[in-house]
């Protein structure tokens, strides 16, 4: 049996030759980092000089052709190379595992500034960032921070709000879909400002959930979207990263957003509208401060006010008076005029959760773990 | 029985992608070699459908392509075990690694692009008055009654012919086969490719007629799912159907309990299909303890003619 034993040994090392080539094609597909100088100091605490040339680099969770979360992340990249005149680094489909932490620390080794674009990476972004105190990181999302590490996120509940109003105005049999990824506060609270959305033009519809427990699987997510379709939902929201729901909903006939970009190419009859984010400004801003000298690492949150939150373009079957209202609510926001979570709001039960003339901070609403009334679904605790 | 015709559409079109990923997979133990690497070439199956479709908009050219393609790759595989005698639960694994790396790098430039169209339906007006039957079967796409139909003719072939014979032979004792002057390696080799042609049929069938765009990964485990189904079927290719269904219905049902608004939670929901597949295993082990497990007997071993053992 010796031959067997020698095949199970080559076999071993093609696999490995195999893995070894494919992470090397499928990794660092981003420019190679020698395109950046080398010769700078990499040294510039808040209150220090600025760097002239600062080297940035991008971790993405995914591919840029996702069509979601990392293409609008790396449009906010070449938004902020045009703006700035400089050219970043990218690395593509990391995973949230340790293989994030060595990208991290590869990268931390000749760039000035990394923003890590995925709530997963958030420890491995902090350790990384405690053993290079002279390196900026900015991750998205998260809560922990550190002398040389922030956060940004944005009131993407702003988004959620307004897709509601659409798709309140657009149900006819009066249950919306919602096809959810993960019980997390994110979707909890994009869920309820939904709903509230929902019911500020239309009382009678209720917003169904589901949870698919993926942020990506095609299939899956079709499933979700189907098992609402068979419900008689007519309108779908999905926030997942694939167009899975939107194409399900054009086939029966019924109308869906998804989340994260633009998704009308995918059904332009069917789509709806969906929020999005656009980070291009954020990355010019914080570049910027670290060639100034202003960098800090203060939490950011942002919004429709400066443009980080956005809605897509509603899409093509939505009548004018539902896009002039969308777009009115809209200005409501950017003025700064309007809070989602003002009460009074009743819980699923209908117990008071935000008293009449009250509002909810930003905390409360980060890590909010209820339903409004009128969602019908439950999150598992 | 309107939420069983929605629960039995939903199952036949999430499981007719499993169906012939097992179908091939199947093809492929009965001749002796094992089968790891659905999950890549299904991948590869989706993105050459993908992107003929958006070059060609010929839906016959998409699928000579996967099969084109499904061929190539079954070849590499074959010549990995066979003539290479490589350890063939490897070669698997690399033909897995393989195809989800290179379907990722050909498909960047379709990726999220949709496909304009979809597998053509084949419109059985005469059963459209029939109660539940012509619900369910009255407006299926060409490629699930293909598939029903490949389920009849494999095992008829496997079964009830003498090429069947010559398959299990292979699978079960080659070098009885070969005294006998069937050209066990041909044969390999030519099961192989088939096998692999229809499990690149598998990922065709999920892009063309469920998920109509091509994302890098979109299979998400399912070429993995079909291995386990080869087993549960106890590589028969009538029990291939029950099971591909049966996993189809799991698949989806998690969502129904979630809509009639049990408090069950969702991700207990999620773990039902492996949870039923590890009991079913049991119960099927339990019963069949004193029969053979239908595994062909030589699957995994290389063939090495005058070779004891």
């Amino acid at each position: 049996m010796k031959r067997m034993k020698r095949s199970w040994t080559l076999g071993i090392v093609l696999v490995f030759a195999w893995a070894a080539v494919l992470s090397a094609c499928g990794g660092n597909n981003g420019k190679p980092s020698a395109s950046a100088p080398a010769s700078e100091s990499p040294s510039a605490s808040a209150g220090a000089p600025g760097i002239a040339k600062p080297r940035v680099a991008f971790v993405y969770i995914g591919p840029p052709g996702d069509g979601g979360w990392t293409y609008q992340h790396d449009e906010g990249r070449k938004y902020m190379e045009k703006e700035l005149g400089i050219q970043a680094d990218t690395v593509e489909n990391v995973p949230e595992s340790a293989d994030a932490e060595r990208v991290i620390g590869e990268l931390a080794q000749n760039h000035d500034i990394i923003f890590t674009t995925s709530f997963g990476y958030m420890d491995q972004t902090l350790n990384v960032a405690k053993k290079f105190p002279n390196v900026k990181f900015e991750h998205v999302a998260g809560y922990k921070t550190n002398d040389n590490m922030a956060t940004y996120f944005g009131k993407n509940w702003e988004a959620s709000y307004l897709s509601g109003i659409a798709a309140g105005k657009m149900t006819k049999k009066n249950l919306i879909g919602y096809v959810a990824a993960f019980p997390i506060p994110e979707l909890i609270y994009n869920i309820n400002a939904f709903a509230l959305g929902v019911q500020s033009v239309n009382k009678d519809a209720k917003v169904s959930v589901v949870w698919s427990n993926t942020w990506f699987d095609p299939t899956a997510e079709r499933n979700a979207a189907v098992s609402l379709l068979d419900k008689g939902a007519d309108v779908l929201l999905a926030y997942q990263d694939s167009p899975a729901s939107l194409q399900a909903a054009a086939e029966r006939g019924a109308m869906a957003g998804g989340n994260d970009s633009d998704m009308t190419r995918y059904a332009p009859e069917a789509y709806l509208t969906n929020p999005v984010w656009n980070w291009g400004p954020y990355y010019v801003k914080k570049v910027k401060a670290l060639m100034e000298g202003t960098w800090t690492n203060e939490p950011y949150l942002g919004s429709f006010q400066d443009g980080m939150v956005d809605i897509a373009p509603l899409g093509p079957s939505v009548p004018d008076d539902v896009k002039q209202l969308v777009n009115e609510t809209k200005e409501k926001f950017v003025r700064g005029e309007l809070n989602v979570f003002t009460g009074p709001i009743l819980d699923q039960s209908g117990a008071e959760k935000v008293a009449a003339g009250q509002a909810l901070t930003d905390a409360e609403i980060l890590e909010m773990n209820w339903f409004v009334k009128g969602v019908e679904g439950t999150i598992p605790q | 029985m309107e939420w069983f015709i929605q629960l039995a559409v939903a199952a036949i079109a999430s499981g007719t992608p499993l169906l012939f990923a097992t179908l091939g997979g199947i093809l492929n133990e009965r001749s002796g070699i094992i089968q790891l690497g659905a999950e890549g070439i299904m991948l590869m199956g989706a993105v050459t459908a993908c992107m003929t479709y958006l070059h060609t908009g010929s839906f016959i050219a998409s699928l000579l392509a996967v099969a084109g393609v499904g061929a190539a790759l079954g070849l590499l595989h074959a010549f990995m075990c066979v003539t290479l005698r490589t350890n063939q639960v490897v070669s698997g694994l690399a033909m897995t690694l393989f195809g989800s790396g290179l379907s990722a790098y050909l498909g960047k430039s379709v990726a999220g692009t949709p496909i304009p169209g979809s597998v053509p339906k084949l419109d059985l007006p005469f059963l459209e008055p029939l109660p539940v039957i012509g619900d369910i079967f009255a407006r299926l796409d060409v490629l699930t009654w293909f598939s029903f139909a490949l389920v009849i003719v494999l095992h008829l072939l496997i079964h009830r012919t003498s090429w069947g014979l010559h398959l299990r032979a292979i699978g079960d004792n080659p070098a009885t086969a070969d005294v006998m002057g069937i050209r066990v390696q041909l044969l390999k080799y030519g099961y192989t490719v088939a096998g692999s042609m229809l499990i690149g049929l598998a990922g065709a069938d999920l892009l063309l007629a469920y998920s109509p765009t091509w994302i890098e990964g979109m299979t998400a485990g399912r070429g993995w799912i079909a291995v386990a189904l080869i087993i549960f079927a106890r590589w028969n290719p009538l029990r291939a159907l029950f099971c591909a269904y049966f996993f189809g219905v799991m698949d989806t049902i998690g969502f129904k309990i979630q809509l009639i608004g049990s408090s069950i939670p969702s991700y207990f929901l999620k773990m039902i299909p492996y949870v039923v597949t590890i009991l079913v295993l049991m119960y099927l082990g339990w019963r069949n303890r004193n029969k053979p497990t239908g595994a062909p007997e030589a699957l995994g071993i290389p063939y090495i003619r005058e070779q004891r053992f």
